[in-house]
């Protein structure tokens, strides 16, 4: 498991690690089904103190994004879509968000964000077709 | 509750005129990786050397697995590996000796253990200690220090002058400790970025006094970084009640506060100045708050 965990921000290492797994799980890269590190192996990796994970795999398993299994290991739930659908939904608001304070910072309003959003989307959709034709 | 590792009361200690300890009280929770700050002579390895017993308590009392060190040496040290700032080991041994040596000390030396260390490190066991590098006198004072699995381990800037593989293996070793058995580590350290990572609960000491205790998010928690820009370029810095530290530079300055929030927001809007972000600071924006130069420090409970 790929986590980064950054000193700058101020966030708390449990919550960096909670919203990197239900990121991951939203992103499709960790799946129902499959084992996440355990305790210790992940607070080698990250060099945190366990119980930093211990914590972050409780709040994960509160929510329902992980289950124990006893004496086998903790793994992504079956029931991940209704939450995936709420945590993509969580993700894509806090880039809106910071798009809006940054553009709103440089005199951008909504019109001109908004006519920005249409031409990339116009751009990124002509690369994709073209890619898809050079491909097909 | 359970027992206290380290209980330490009202201890004061004096070098000439010099409070190295300032009526101290401190405690450890077992189970926990315990970080110690403080700037240099803050008081730290004054404060590990009573705990290992090498200094009696003048006045205040100290205790260890509930027992005082300087009468029950032999129980106490024997429950604690510590690795010293300096790494004094004996030079004229070979590792495999010291090995040796220190297992006939410690009854309940792990021998596979310490083997999977030595080769792990890439060690030699017949190499003598006073030709190792300093990494590899660290690591082998390291092995010396948790082989026989102790209940405390206690480590005396651990990170100091090494580099960063070596760093990384000293701390894999903490979080062995306390990950498998629920063992309990004391370290002190001026990286605060490692303290964070490392630590569920934080001490801040500063001229022999406890500046800051408790758990890391509660310490985090209690703590405000503000970025707050004037309408006017600052020629001198602003004085903001209810603020740590205040820095900064023009129309931008940074501040950190503890719980007074109200009153600095109070205080940043009757200077007309508007806050642009506010977020839970890093232990080192709250160590430099709190200790830094020309900033009163508070004492908290």
């Amino acid at each position: 498991m790929n986590i980064q965990i950054s000193l700058k921000d101020g966030v708390p290492i449990y919550r960096q690690i909670v919203n990197q797994v239900k990121y991951m799980v939203a992103s499709g890269q960790l799946t129902s089904g499959m084992e996440v590190p355990p305790i210790r192996v992940l607070a080698e990796q990250l060099l945190v103190t366990p119980n930093t994970v211990v914590k972050a795999y409780r709040e994960l398993e509160t929510e329902g994004v992980v289950y124990k299994r006893r004496g086998a290991g903790t793994f992504i739930s079956e029931n991940g879509s209704p939450l995936k659908a709420a945590e993509q939904k969580r993700i894509l608001t806090e880039r809106a968000d910071t798009l809006l304070t940054e553009a709103q910072q440089m005199g951008y309003s909504l019109d001109d964000i908004t006519t920005l959003l249409n031409e990339r989307a116009a751009v990124l959709g002509k690369a994709k077709n073209k890619s898809a034709k050079e491909h097909g | 509750m359970e027992e206290k590792v380290v209980a330490i009361e009202g201890v004061t200690r004096q070098f000439g005129l010099l409070k190295a300890l300032d009526d101290l009280t401190f405690s450890v929770d077992p189970g926990c990786v315990h970080g110690l700050v403080g700037a240099n002579g803050a008081g730290k390895t004054t404060l590990i050397k009573h705990i290992l017993g090498l200094l009696r308590a003048r006045s205040g009392s100290v205790r260890v697995f509930g027992l005082d060190p300087v009468k029950h040496p032999v129980e106490v040290l024997g429950r604690i590996g510590y690795l010293s700032e300096e790494r004094d080991l004996p030079d004229w041994m070979r590792i495999h000796e010291l090995a040796r040596y220190t297992q006939a000390y410690h009854p309940k030396w792990d021998n596979s253990y310490s083997d999977e260390l030595i080769q792990t490190f890439e060690l030699d066991p017949q190499q003598k200690i006073k030709n190792l590098s300093r990494g590899q006198r660290a690591l082998t004072g390291l092995i010396a220090a948790v082989a026989h699995r102790p209940d405390l381990l206690l480590l005396d800037e651990p990170s100091s002058g090494l580099d960063a593989i070596v760093r990384q293996d000293i701390l894999r070793e903490v979080v062995r400790a306390v990950a498998d058995e629920g063992r309990t580590a004391l370290f002190s350290s001026h990286l605060l970025d490692e303290v964070e990572r490392m630590s569920d609960v934080v001490t801040m000491i500063h001229k022999g006094k406890v500046v800051l205790h408790g758990s890391l998010d509660d310490i985090k928690d209690g703590h405000q970084h503000l970025t707050l820009r004037f309408p006017e370029e600052q020629m001198v810095r602003p004085t903001i009640a209810g603020a740590l530290s205040l820095e900064g530079f023009g129309n931008q300055w940074q501040a950190v506060c503890n719980g007074e929030l109200e009153q600095a927001k109070a205080a940043i809007q009757a200077l007309g100045a508007e806050i642009t972000e506010v977020r839970n600071p890093s232990l080192q924006e709250i160590f430099v708050a709190r200790v830094g130069r020309g900033v009163p420090t508070k004492t908290e409970g």
